[in-house]
């Protein structure tokens, strides 16, 4: 029962990487970039270089890990 | 060797690593404890919100270059021992730190001024990301496995304790100095005081000898040519990396910021509580829980650290918004009574050259001894007859209500030591000693640095974003980040981590 909540888990967590995608581009990423504030530009530029590939990179890999049964014996 | 000896000689080891660990959190925070000042000193200063915004986003470049360090000192933590490349970051940081405290202001030097910084602040976050895993790794690879959770959990402490010191510091030199000298030069003296910390940790290092495990590890051929693609590009290694960082890190990051910076900052912009008496409500609740980090690291030795670290998480997410509520509620003065008949206004003049100043100083007082201080500077133009008008806000709480936010914070510290306690001997654990600097560093930094140190910024998004759509409980929805993060590791880490503490054999 575990191990298939594991696997089916990690399509939520790939699904989650789509929202955190759209999150961190269209949400906070490019509107920042072009909204001609200097603050807001870095904020921007941060979010779109540095946290988009590591939480969506990151977390659609762990997804496809779980999804791919990766996690099943070794904890 | 007998267990007396045993005993003292870890404790020599923890003593040597956490002395540095300490000095190289109170050079980091000293530079997020005194951001306000900096932003006026470094940044343009046309326009103050895009000043402190800056040094905001200078913060999160510190907090962003994080993991770059764990991946370059790690590797040469893996390469050529732990103990060098430890005592390298901490004279990297040393000297980056004091090198802060030199530098002209945006006046003397214009934009030189922000760049040096911005510099000096990421040779901080280098260090930084290189220092605490190396650190970890040598406690834990001198202490008996059983014991793992409880020595290196002293390396824990370290984090918190630099940013009491560092409080303490600012508040020493704060109240020793006029506000107009700290203004002009004081608030460079914590960053000075920095390179005496760091001369005698240097000495306390030298002194020591390398990891045993490396060192055998070393002697046997075992070392590994390329740490980063043992650790990332090997398949096995790189989902303990994830699942290290999605179901435990993560959300021990953004507990951690939380209960130490965002409840500091909550306290002293939203509250309006006075700088003097957050720091030091703040230094409090931080001294009252420093050694719960002994505690929960102790018992995941014996209960095992997943259950701790996710009973942390799990009750912050529980109970930050009530508990900031509350921290509202207590410092609200549109709902406490005013002492209308003891209201006081003073008002001081000074003539400089070309401009008259008036200072002006409005004191409220309350039925249960708040005092609330508004101050007011109109400075005119006596040429132009040009007027500026600049006012600040805060008030002091009275004992009572002042040690009910000490008991708030502490909560919160109290979370922190839950899942920050045995986080060291997890991540130790889960890697093999040939990659275990570098593997272990970038899952901490990520989850510390990134989703920990961006904390400010999007919360600051979050609540602002609030106020303008007319939220009633605007000043809660920076909570949003936190417990949304913290949540989904909740799960990641009840659903794929192994409840006994993993080893792996070196």
């Amino acid at each position: 029962m575990l191990e298939a909540i594991k696997k089916y888990l990690g399509l939520v967590w790939m699904a989650l990487a789509i929202v955190a995608a759209y999150y961190c581009i269209g949400v906070f990423g490019w509107p920042k970039i072009t909204s001609g504030l200097q603050e807001d530009n870095v904020f921007g530029w941060i979010i779109l270089l540095v946290l988009t590939p590591i939480i969506v990179g990151g977390l659609f890999m762990f997804g496809y890990f779980a999804f791919t049964n990766e996690y099943k014996k070794e904890e | 060797m007998s267990k007396t000896s045993n005993n003292n000689s870890i404790f020599k080891v923890i003593a040597a690593s956490s002395v540095g660990t300490l000095i190289e959190w109170y050079d980091f925070y000293i530079f997020g404890s005194l951001a306000f000042i900096i932003s006026g000193k470094f940044f343009p200063q046309d326009n103050p919100t895009a000043a402190f915004l800056s040094t905001l986003a200078t913060f999160a470049a510190g907090f962003v270059v994080r993991p770059f360090g764990a991946l370059v000192f790690g590797r040469l933590g893996d390469l050529i021992g732990r103990k060098y490349t430890f005592m390298l970051t901490l004279l990297l940081m040393g000297g980056a730190t004091f090198l802060i405290g030199c530098v002209p202001s945006y006046d003397t030097i214009g934009y030189w001024a922000p760049f040096l910084v911005l510099v000096l602040r990421l040779l901080q976050g280098l260090a930084l990301g290189g220092e605490y895993g190396g650190a970890a790794t040598y406690v834990a690879e001198h202490a008996p496995a059983n014991r793992r959770g409880y020595y290196t959990s002293w390396i824990q402490t370290t984090a918190t304790a630099g940013l009491f010191i560092s409080l303490m510091v600012i508040l020493i030199t704060k109240s020793t100095l006029s506000a107009d000298a700290f203004d002009a030069w004081g608030w460079r003296v914590p960053f000075w005081v920095s390179v005496i910390m760091v001369f005698v940790s240097y000495i306390i290092r030298q002194k020591m000898h390398e990891s045993p495990l490396f060192a055998k590890a070393k002697a046997e051929g075992k070392i590994v040519k390329n740490p980063l693609k043992e650790s990332f590009g090997n398949k096995y290694n790189l989902k303990f990396v994830l699942l290290a960082l999605f179901g435990a890190v993560m959300g021990q990051g953004v507990i951690w910021y939380t209960g130490q910076f965002y409840a500091m900052n909550f306290i002293q912009k939203v509250c309006n509580v006075n700088s003097i008496q957050t720091d030091s409500l703040v230094a409090i609740a931080l001294l009252m829980a420093t050694p719960f980090f002994v505690v929960f690291g102790g018992l995941s030795d014996k209960i095992g650290r997943k259950s701790i670290m996710l009973a942390g998480m799990l009750l912050a997410v529980l109970t930050y918004r009530p508990i900031y509520k509350n921290i509202f509620e207590i410092t609200d003065i549109a709902a406490k009574t005013e002492l209308a008949d003891k209201r006081t206004v003073t008002n001081r003049l000074e003539n400089k050259e070309d401009k008259t100043i008036i200072h002006y100083q409005f004191l409220s007082y309350y039925e249960d001894g708040t005092i609330a201080t508004k101050d007011s500077v109109v400075t005119i133009n006596t040429v132009n007859k040009a007027e500026t008008v600049k006012t600040g806000y805060s008030i002091q709480l009275d004992s009572g209500n002042k040690w009910k936010l000490i008991w708030l914070v502490f909560i919160q510290v109290i979370y922190v030591t839950m899942v920050y306690g045995p986080i060291a001997a997890f991540l130790v654990e889960m890697f093999p000693v040939n990659i275990r600097y570098t593997s272990m560093s970038l899952p901490y930094h990520v989850g510390n640095g990134i989703f920990g140190g961006l904390l400010p910024m999007v919360a600051t998004y979050l609540v602002t974003k609030a106020q303008t759509s007319g939220s009633p409980d605007w000043y809660l929805n920076g909570l949003w980040y936190p417990i949304i993060i913290a949540g989904i590791s909740f799960v990641i880490g009840l659903v794929y981590l192994s409840r006994k503490n993993r080893q792996v054999h070196d």
